[in-house]
């Protein structure tokens, strides 16, 4: 069993308990694209505060906790700037049309057996893993 | 009160994606990265994500959430183009940069310049996204 799975599990049980706690405390679906989108669209305005909130914890406490338990943590993301763009562009227009990404289709969809959640998950994986053999193996670009 | 517990959710959330690795965009695209060296720890990470959801749901019968108000509907089974070519869209971005929403918001404090034009990109997708879903509901009815 190689020690990054195990931080993963961990981590993943952490994540798992965040959309516990945002369910069954305020009883919404903890889904990072709705939850983005709802606040750049301001749609629903009752729900404006929570989302501040949940993104306020969502991007300080790896702030406040990275340099204490994760120091090496870096995302090594592409110099590419063309690649960010496009790869944003695509991230944030996707997830919005389709109503989900990986926190809201695939964790809360896919432990509620959602048919849209599973079918979701399925064909962002699909995408993403013909995208990395073209773009990697065939290409050579990322 | 909601505000708080949406806090320790969105807490929570980043603390597991820090840990994780998932802020690391070579494990992501390792884990989709079939043909090259394969690293299963997505697969970790979900899976122990799902753990406590499954839970959770559970929890949802016949009762009302902490805060007040009610829980999400049953989850629709109806299948649109809205669902398919957004969700394929969504992952050749996330193949290209190994990115999605909630891990491109919890590294920003460390993602240098990169992830803050990334977040940028995306929160501007995000305001495109009514119009090609309008597209697609046309097409859909065309069809």
């Amino acid at each position: 069993m190689n020690v990054e799975w195990l931080w993963g599990l961990a981590g993943g049980l952490l994540i798992g308990l965040g959309a516990a706690v945002y369910l069954l405390c305020n009883g919404r679906i903890m889904g990072a694209s709705g939850i983005l989108g709802g606040l750049v669209e301001r749609s629903d305005r009752s729900a404006m505060t929570e989302r501040m909130a949940f993104v306020a914890g969502l991007i300080g406490m790896p702030f406040l906790l990275r340099p204490l338990i994760a120091p090496q943590t870096q995302t090594h993301l592409t110099p590419d700037l063309a690649i960010i763009i496009l790869a944003g562009l695509l991230v944030g227009v996707g997830t919005r049309v389709a109503n989900g990404c990986t926190s809201g289709h695939g964790v809360c969809g896919i432990s509620r057996f959602s048919l849209r959640g599973i079918v979701a998950t399925v064909f962002y994986i699909l995408a993403g893993g013909l995208t990395v053999a073209l773009f990697r193996h065939a290409l050579g670009v990322i | 009160m909601r505000g708080l517990f949406a806090f320790l959710a969105g807490s929570l959330f980043g603390t597991g994606l820090l840990i994780s690795g998932m802020t690391d965009t070579t494990k992501v695209q390792g884990w989709l990265d079939v043909f090259g060296d394969w690293d299963p720890t997505l697969a970790f990470v979900m899976g122990g994500a799902i753990l406590p959801m499954l839970l959770a749901w559970q929890l949802t019968w016949n009762r009302a959430p902490l805060a007040g108000g009610r829980f999400p509907a049953p989850p629709s089974a109806e299948l649109d183009r809205r669902l398919i070519v957004g969700s394929v869209l969504f992952g050749v971005g996330w193949g290209l940069a190994g990115l999605c929403p909630g891990p491109a918001m919890a590294s920003l404090s460390y993602g240098g310049v990169g992830g803050i034009v990334f977040l940028i990109a995306m929160i501007a997708g995000m305001f495109a996204a009514p119009k090609l879903g309008a597209q697609l509901d046309r097409m859909a009815n065309a069809a």
